[in-house]
């Protein structure tokens, strides 16, 4: 098919208007956050600051405590302290499984399979209230712990299925050749699989990341304390009380951003393939 | 010289010494509210000001969660208590809010003895101590009144069309007219928070009611499918068609600006909307008794309770025991912009508005806030609110009647 | 080769368990808390009162006007994300230089959560500021919104924020899609005289179609559990009149401030169910086609 200068011309407009379309909001947070506080007006929204200040960030992180505003810092560091064991086990658990059901189909795996990938779908709601009693049997509510369990569990569907798929490429020859050599299941898991293994965990690792970081649901029902909640949960409350001044509301959005922002930019390719194994066919 | 400069020195490290230890051995008090912002907040810290005077060495533990007039904090004490890590203290409104979410579920101690110790039964009015008691205990120390059924106005608008504060609701729609057909909103309402909606007909029922109609709504006594509440849903949809169009993204205080900015002529809300005139250095405004509300004291009190797995009780206790005091009371309520729920403050320390609030306190008849939990308990609350968040944008008096009545069933009063 | 399977199944075990508890010992729970008369904090009699909840449920006017939401929802969402995503990728796909910069930007706001998304949204569709203004000074006066402050907009609102987020996720879909097509096909089809048009509707589309299956049953089930995004918007009171409520906002409303636990409990059941009727028949189709290849 030849293509023509108009041809083009027309592709890189649309290109350019759906770029605008996708960073208007990210301008608008930009701007808003850098602005000095004698700056900010609703009707100044568009206006791009005439001088550049920090302050609604360190506002934002630090907190004002004079008006007995708390900052998003703690929010933050609690965020890293979820994230962090939620993704590890979570991925840990995927990768074993995914193994198992890729390498040593039994009768009836498929059809347990099914059934974990249904606990992907789940509206969380028809969990929650038996999850709140639960935790707290466990003195687990309203913790960090809590969380983590609770994402661990609830993690296990995706982190299977991508391990399962990624796993399904490697040859069941290499590991019935361990096996010859005396290797048991474990053994080849140890010494045939995880050697390979290191793109799917990226992938995996990304998602559950990207997930968990951004995850408000569990954090609102789950964490009670302002002092314990992560960063998504404590970003909606501050926006949600009208003594912020909205400039700080949205250099907050941006910290709580960061993160996965910066995974997703760096790291990009991992994070497709990730979306892409959402849709169980990968 | 020498020495005695030495034995200065030792004493002031022991000193130190001492107080380290008394953090070291936990004196701590965590006190949980939803004041954080302006002069409520300004008062909470008067109180932590004095607490600290008065035992220096305990840690103060400001738990306070913004946002959502309450809403917020609400929902995380629920967490909490249920989960067997109450605060030492925490802000409940009086009445029903208390005693049905966290008396009648064993969640709180008796104050009984702090009360008699404290001679409190002479200091507070025999109305708000029936709304304090429940099964013949007190159950939380008032530290406030506020007012809900107010009238603000802009006096310069009055002034400029010859109007005077409405005493009726025939009143009320004839300024209104007036009003509205010279270009100014008649009745400012921010109702992003759909409470302000609940507030504004709270008024409307106890005008059309009376105050024992209105008490009878939340025993069983008065009728909700009457033709009573069904006049007061007519009456309510009648002022809905005056108010300001953006009310829906509006909040309270935003609505209070549009009296400030001279857009509005007239504000039904609570006197909390007078703290914020006066943050907002805003002098132009004259207050009265909201339309049909004469002679009626529509209140609401911040009380503070004792949860009964306080970790720090005694400490709790002396925090109750400043609350209640007059010395705590006067300093507090002037900044918070309420008046003190003992009879015996010093009305020189209060605002005009406030002395003139004092004054009614004494005469009027006390009724209790429904949008603020004292009428009834919060699932009842919350189902009037989603009948008035319908209400406000289908005006169907039908079917908002039918779900009130329905409300009153749900929560055990009516069958 | 029996104790190789026995060792494997028992590696899948405290996964089997934990999701055995986790998810369907909870729904159960949650079925069984549904039919009973707990809704207050403190019920002295808890007995079964069957489907009384449900009864409750779908006579109530907001749940009426939360279904009748998601299905507004749905309608824009779904269709709104599948044909920016397609034209997104279609346009990616042409070759163009600078691809992956092009495509860093449309799917960066899948890396988003929905409360920064909400953040962004909720003050950009302020009906006195953000895109009122941009209207404004752009002489598009006649676009202007009271957004989700205006009942009459209310979750129709949210769905443009939705789309905004998760184009991107089909966006995706359709460009591994449209990567899998072999060139052949094109070829074959040039050979034959086909316009682009007529190759795009003869070769790309019908080739497309699995990947659209794929991507309307993940955006539905999102429809069907849109929470975050309605709770960073218009907060969670719904907006007015409930004009952006949506069930599950509804359901923790219901359940973790008025304390009527049974009644949310029914409201997520009838999430689950309506969830269910969307992927069961999915997966078990995924699956099915996997073995047979």
């Amino acid at each position: 098919m030849r293509r023509t200068l108009l041809f083009w011309a027309l592709v890189y407009a649309a290109l350019l208007l759906l770029a605008v379309f996708y960073l208007i909001p990210i301008y608008v947070l930009l701007i808003n956050a850098l602005k000095d506080y004698r700056e900010v007006s609703v009707e100044a929204m568009w206006r791009l600051p005439e001088h550049l200040s920090l302050a609604s960030f360190a506002k934002a992180w630090y907190g004002d405590p004079g008006v007995g505003m708390s900052g998003l810092g703690q929010n933050f560091w609690n965020s890293v302290k979820l994230v962090v064991p939620a993704t590890f086990f979570s991925v840990l658990l995927g990768s074993i499984n995914g193994y198992v059901l890729a390498q040593w189909r039994f009768r009836g795996s498929e059809t347990l399979f099914f059934l974990l990938l249904f606990g992907m779908f789940i509206p969380y709601q028809s969990v929650l209230i038996p999850l709140v009693k639960v935790l707290m049997k466990l003195g687990l509510y309203g913790t960090i712990s809590g969380l983590v369990l609770t994402h661990v569990v609830y993690g296990i569907p995706i982190t299977t299925l991508i391990f399962r798929n990624y796993y399904a490429q490697i040859p069941r020859e290499l590991g019935e050749a361990a096996q010859i050599d005396g290797a048991g299941v474990l053994g080849v898991y140890r010494h045939v699989i995880l050697p390979l293994s290191a793109p799917g965990t990226v992938v995996a690792v990304i998602w559950q990341f990207t997930q968990i970081w951004n995850d408000f649901l569990f954090g609102v029902v789950i964490t009670n304390k302002p002092s314990v909640q992560p960063i998504t949960v404590a970003l909606n409350n501050l926006a949600g009380s009208y003594i912020v001044e909205w400039n700080v509301q949205m250099a907050g959005a941006i910290l709580a951003a960061l993160p996965t922002l910066a995974v997703y930019i760096l790291m990009g390719r991992y994070f497709i393939r990730g979306l892409l194994a959402g849709s169980v066919k990968g | 010289m020498k020495k005695r400069a030495k034995a200065w020195g030792i004493g002031a490290l022991l000193g130190l010494l001492i107080a380290g230890l008394g953090l070291a051995q936990g004196g701590k008090l965590e006190i949980f509210s939803w004041w954080t912002t302006g002069g409520e907040a300004a008062g909470l810290f008067k109180l932590f000001e004095l607490y600290k005077q008065k035992h220096p060495g305990v840690e103060i533990i400001n738990a306070a969660v913004a946002g959502g007039a309450g809403s917020n904090a609400k929902a995380v004490l629920k967490t909490r208590m249920l989960g067997g890590d109450p605060p030492d203290s925490f802000q409940v409104h009086m009445g029903h809010e208390l005693i049905d979410t966290w008396v009648v579920t064993g969640f709180m101690e008796p104050l009984d003895e702090i009360f008699q110790k404290n001679g409190w039964e002479e200091v507070f009015p025999k109305g708000v101590l029936e709304l304090l008691k429940w099964n013949g205990h007190y159950w939380s120390v008032p530290a406030n009144i506020h007012r809900a059924n107010v009238l603000w106005y802009n006096q310069a608008i009055f002034e400029k069309y010859g109007l005077t504060p409405p005493k009726t609701f025939d009143d009320f729609f004839a300024a209104a007219e007036k009003l509205k057909a010279a270009g100014v909103i008649p009745l400012a309402l921010g109702d992003n928070g759909i409470w302000a909606s609940t507030h504004l007909f709270e008024t409307v029922l106890i005008g059309t009611l009376g105050p024992e109609g209105y008490k009878g709504l939340w025993t069983g006594a008065t009728d909700w499918k009457g033709p009573g509440v069904r006049q007061a849903l007519e009456t309510f949809a009648r002022m809905l068609d005056y108010v300001n169009p953006d009310h829906a993204a509006r909040s309270w205080d935003q609505a209070n600006d549009l009296i400030i900015q001279g857009k509005a002529a007239m504000y039904i809300h609570g006197d909390w909307a007078n703290a914020d005139f006066m943050a907002k250095k805003f002098e132009g405004y004259g207050w009265a008794p909201a339309p049909g509300n004469y002679g009626v004291y529509d209140a609401l009190s911040d009380t503070f309770g004792l949860p009964k797995k306080a970790p720090h009780r005694q400490e709790a206790i002396w925090w109750l025991e400043l609350v209640g005091s007059k010395e705590g009371q006067e300093a507090f309520n002037p900044l918070k912009g309420s008046i003190c729920a003992r009879t015996d403050c010093d009305p020189k320390l209060f605002n005009p508005y406030l002395q003139w609030a004092m004054e009614r306190w004494k005469t009027d008849t006390i009724v209790p806030s429904l949008a603020h939990g004292a009428a009834a308990k919060e699932s009842w609350l919350a189902a009037i609110n989603d009948t008035m968040s319908l209400f406000v944008t289908s005006r169907n008096v039908d079917q908002a009647q039918a779900m009130l009545a329905q409300a009153c069933v749900d929560a055990g009063v009516c069958k | 080769m029996r104790r190789y399977r026995r060792t494997a199944f028992l590696l899948l075990l405290p996964s089997l368990v934990l999701v055995a508890v986790f998810v369907y010992g909870f729904i159960f729970w949650t079925g069984e808390l549904s039919l009973t008369n707990q809704n207050d904090l403190f019920v002295p009699q808890v007995r079964f009162v069957g489907l009384e909840n449900y009864q409750r449920l779908f006579a109530h006017p907001r749940f009426q006007i939360d279904l009748r939401n998601t299905l507004v929802f749905s309608l824009i969402f779904i269709p709104g994300s599948l044909i920016l995503g397609l034209f997104g990728a279609l346009l990616l796909n042409t070759g163009v230089r600078g691809e992956g910069f092009f495509r860093t930007i449309f799917l960066m706001p899948m890396a988003l959560s929905f409360i920064v998304t909400g953040v962004a949204w909720r003050w950009l569709m302020n009906p006195t500021s953000g895109l009122n203004l941009l209207f404004d000074a752009l002489g598009l006066g006649f676009l202007k919104s009271g957004w989700y402050t205006d009942p009459a907009v209310g979750i129709k609102a949210i769905a443009l924020a939705a789309i905004w987020q998760l184009s991107g996720y089909t966006m995706a879909l359709y460009l591994a899609g449209l990567r899998a097509i072999p060139r052949e096909l094109y070829e074959a089809a040039e050979v034959d005289g086909a316009t682009p048009w007529q190759a795009f509707r003869y070769v790309t589309f019908p080739l497309l179609t699995p990947v659209t299956l794929s991507a309307v049953i993940v955006l539905g089930h999102i429809s069907l559990k849109i929470f975050d995004l309605v709770v960073a918007i218009a907060g969670i009171s719904g907006g007015p009149a409930f004009s952006s409520d949506v069930p599950a906002l509804f359901m923790f409303v219901t359940t973790f401030q008025a304390n009527r636990f049974a009644q949310g409990a029914a409201i997520s059941i009838v999430l689950l169910v309506l969830v269910s009727f969307l992927v069961i028949p999915y997966l078990y189709w995924s699956l099915r086609q996997e073995v047979a290849e």
